[in-house]
């Protein structure tokens, strides 16, 4: 059955014809948009484990679910990267059958709690819903999938997939985040033998070490992950594919295919004078020190800077995980340090409002031009250049523009939050893999297949930093890919 | 986890551990790193891996207890585990046929110096190692140099054993009598600056091989990053092992210090 035979058969079982006959389409759009229920701003800016979003009740859960039209052609489906079957899951929730929705989630996607969370619905399937095209704000479709996961969960009733029968084909996954968690469940629905290769000592990759508590609790990721064992998925930590075991050793033991997910690597610096000082530091290491190591803990062996004055470099998620972090962590003043405008950030809009709330403070339009030290190396001043936005450049923001005036403030901690270089361990350890000039791996498009037949890619590697989602898509994508692959040439 | 098969105490405060890890035993060359934690709220801390034996599946770490991290790693005892352990980590020492190499290890940095000996010597090098130490008990592996170097020169501090004088001292009686081609020096990062000031002078290419902060050592946080030749490098990836002539080592030393007072707390 192709996805729109799929899609038509469901929406015409009995029930869903019913409950679309209860209301009318123009009493549904009438319904306003649900409010996400969350932690006070200033509690929450103390609270480093709490998390901010609190999730929908039951009730708004069920009468947002009203608001969805079941359209016929549900575009939001176009706009999701793992193409979850929306409307299905919705119409669920609207009926109460909260298990039913949690269920169609997991046809398609291995992180439903993830995903409810740290998705940016507001630029994938919400923005392709109906009611924008009607100039009202789109069913909350982010949150009523949150609410559906979290309902399974709570209720312990967690379902698992279902298995194909087994193939006994040995696949290997490299790397635990989301591209190889989505890759792993996707293949192990298939009957695939799948063992993952972690080279941390957490499974998750950026799910643990990046994104903080207080957005996505790395107990809502376990759970996930222990569905996957329960599909049968192998996960083995503190192994370094290219490193501890090589791509001949896979072979030799049996493996036919690896899929590579080895995720963002090097952070990117913007080679300033003083960048090198103590005190300044990526986000990368700021946010694996709190989140992975948990070093704010008084209990915890790895240490953590607790600036009074911190200053983030950058505008996209991850420098607001760090600053929001800097907050909760008993910084005074947490300021984001951004080179172009608000409206030409990166950042989820929500994450921007949070950051806010919280009292976070925005320097737009500065770019950090040198760190001045103390005596001990420590950062104590940062001396920004002021900018102006020019015309447009390739990403289609305006550019920012030095104006020739700067400015020199008083700061304890930097935190560079500018993007991320591939990870090199696997393209410098796969003789014949295709990197491109930005290191990384090149893969055909259509079927994340490298120029080795039994290596796929996909996430962070091969996209050089992007969303869990899109990681999520390419595992997804590649998994469909590998097993044809395999099944032609058996 | 992997278990703890010996432990030797060079000294008081340096330990020899034995560690059960049969993959890295069997992968890890000269000059590579591991990444060790201990305990579930531990630290990840980077040791340079000193000889590993593939039939018994084992790798071999000297540690030297100075930190919080260190003492826990120094406390554990035969059959104990080592809650995580990964690498191999590291570009591998570049070994090749060069002529005389001189071996400049100090402190605890004597054993990863050890299997870049082994290995240089096995290339067909005259190797001749200088092992510094600040007195007699806490020179290391004297013994095992021996039946690898052509050469072995003691350099204590307080003249106990061996010679008198710095690290330094050792490298220039050689220099004064012979050619050296290449010097490659492991041990405390202030050491390493006047042994690469000191060849530097002679114009004798010299590896130095670094230790730094990590979190993750495997190239993502940015925290072992160090000035060579005035660009930024990851320790972890691009290293450990790095031209010591380029290396800017006031930089390294005042960033092993960044966490200095807060981890006493």
């Amino acid at each position: 059955m192709t996805t729109s035979e799929l899609i038509a058969a469901r929406r015409s079982e009995p029930w869903r014809e019913e409950l679309r006959k209860r209301k009318k389409n123009k009493e549904r759009t009438a319904i306003p948009r649900v409010q996400m229920n969350e932690l006070d701003p200033e509690y929450r800016s103390h609270t480093r484990l709490e998390e901010v979003n609190l999730g929908l009740t039951k009730e708004q859960a069920m009468l947002e679910a009203q608001r969805c039209l079941d359209c016929p052609t549900p575009t939001c489906m176009d706009g999701c990267p793992v193409g979850i079957n929306i409307p299905t899951f919705i119409k669920n929730i609207e009926r109460g059958e909260f298990l039913e929705a949690a269920k169609v989630l997991k046809e398609t996607s291995a992180l439903p709690a993830v995903c409810g969370r740290v998705c940016p619905q507001e630029k994938q399937c919400e923005s392709k819903c109906i009611h924008i095209k009607m100039g009202k704000p789109a069913v909350a479709i982010g949150y009523l999938e949150r609410f559906a996961a979290d309902f399974e969960r709570e209720s312990g009733q967690i379902s698992i997939p279902e298995i194909k029968q087994k193939n006994n084909i040995k696949i290997a996954v490299v790397g635990s985040g989301p591209a190889g968690l989505s890759f792993a469940g996707d293949m192990a629905k298939r009957g695939y033998d799948i063992t993952v290769f972690e080279a941390l000592h957490e499974i998750g990759g950026v799910l643990k070490y990046g994104i903080p508590e207080f957005r996505l609790p790395n107990h809502i990721v376990d759970v996930e992950i222990d569905s996957l064992r329960k599909m049968g998925v192998t996960f083995i930590t503190n192994c370094i594919v290219g490193k501890t075991i090589s791509y001949s050793d896979l072979h030799n033991n049996g493996f036919r295919g690896i899929f590579v997910a080895s995720g963002a690597g090097l952070p990117n610096f913007m080679n300033i004078p003083g960048e090198n000082l103590v005190g300044v530091m990526s986000s990368n290491e700021y946010l694996t020190r709190v989140n992975l190591m948990d070093a704010a803990n008084p209990n915890a062996d790895t240490p953590i800077y607790k600036g009074k004055r911190v200053a983030v470099i950058g505008g996209g998620n991850t420098a607001m995980d760090s600053v929001r972090t800097a907050l909760r962590l008993g910084a005074e003043q947490a300021i984001i340090v951004y080179r172009r405008s608000e409206e030409e950030m990166p950042a989820r809009i929500e994450e921007i409002k949070h950051a806010k709330e919280e009292g976070v403070q925005f320097l737009t339009l500065h770019n950090p031009i040198e760190y001045i030290g103390d005596e001990q190396g420590h950062v104590r001043q940062m001396k920004l250049q002021k900018m102006a936005l020019g015309e447009p450049d390739a990403s289609g923001r305006r550019r920012p523009v030095p104006t020739g005036e700067e400015e020199t403030i008083d700061i304890d901690e930097v935190i560079v939050s500018i993007g991320v270089s591939p990870n090199p361990l696997i393209p410098r350890a796969f003789d014949g893999l295709g990197i491109s000039s930005k290191g990384t791996i090149i893969v055909n498009e259509a079927t994340n297949q490298s120029t080795i037949s039994d290596v796929f890619a996909g996430g962070d590697i091969v996209r050089g930093g992007a969303t869990v989602i899109l990681a999520m898509g390419d595992g997804r994508k590649a998994a469909a890919a590998m097993d044809d692959f395999l099944k032609s040439s058996l | 986890m992997n278990k703890i098969i010996s432990k030797e105490h060079f000294s008081e405060n340096v330990v020899k551990l034995e560690v059960e890890a049969p993959l890295i035993a069997r992968s890890r060359k000269a000059g590579h790193f591991v990444i060790v934690r201990v305990g579930e709220k531990g630290e990840r801390v980077p040791l340079t891996i000193a000889g590993a034996d593939i039939q018994k599946g084992t790798i071999t770490l000297v540690i030297q207890a100075v930190g919080k991290s260190s003492k826990k790693i120094c406390s554990l005892n035969v059959g104990d585990y080592i809650t995580d352990l990964v690498g191999p980590l590291g570009q591998a020492t570049h070994i090749e046929k060069v002529g005389t190499v001189v071996c400049a290890g100090g402190g605890v940095g004597v054993a990863p110096l050890l299997p870049i000996v082994e290995a240089f010597h096995k290339a067909g090098n005259r190797v001749i190692v200088i092992l510094a130490a600040r007195t007699k008990e806490l020179v290391i592996l004297e013994k095992q140099m021996k039946e690898n170097a052509d050469e072995v020169i003691i350099m204590t501090d307080d003249g106990s054993y061996g010679e008198k004088g710095l690290v330094t001292n050792g490298i220039e009686k050689v220099i004064a009598r012979e050619k050296v081609d290449l010097c490659v020096t492991i041990g405390p990062a202030i050491m390493m600056k006047f042994v690469s000031a000191l060849t530097k002078k002679y114009d004798i290419p010299t590896v130095a091989s670094l230790n730094t902060i990590m979190v993750d050592g495997t190239g993502m946080c940015g925290a072992c990053r160090i000035s060579v030749g005035g660009k930024t490098r990851f320790v972890c990836v691009d290293g450990p092992e790095f031209d010591a002539h380029q290396v800017d080592f006031d930089e390294l030393l005042m960033r092993l210090n960044a966490y200095k007072g807060i981890e006493n707390k």
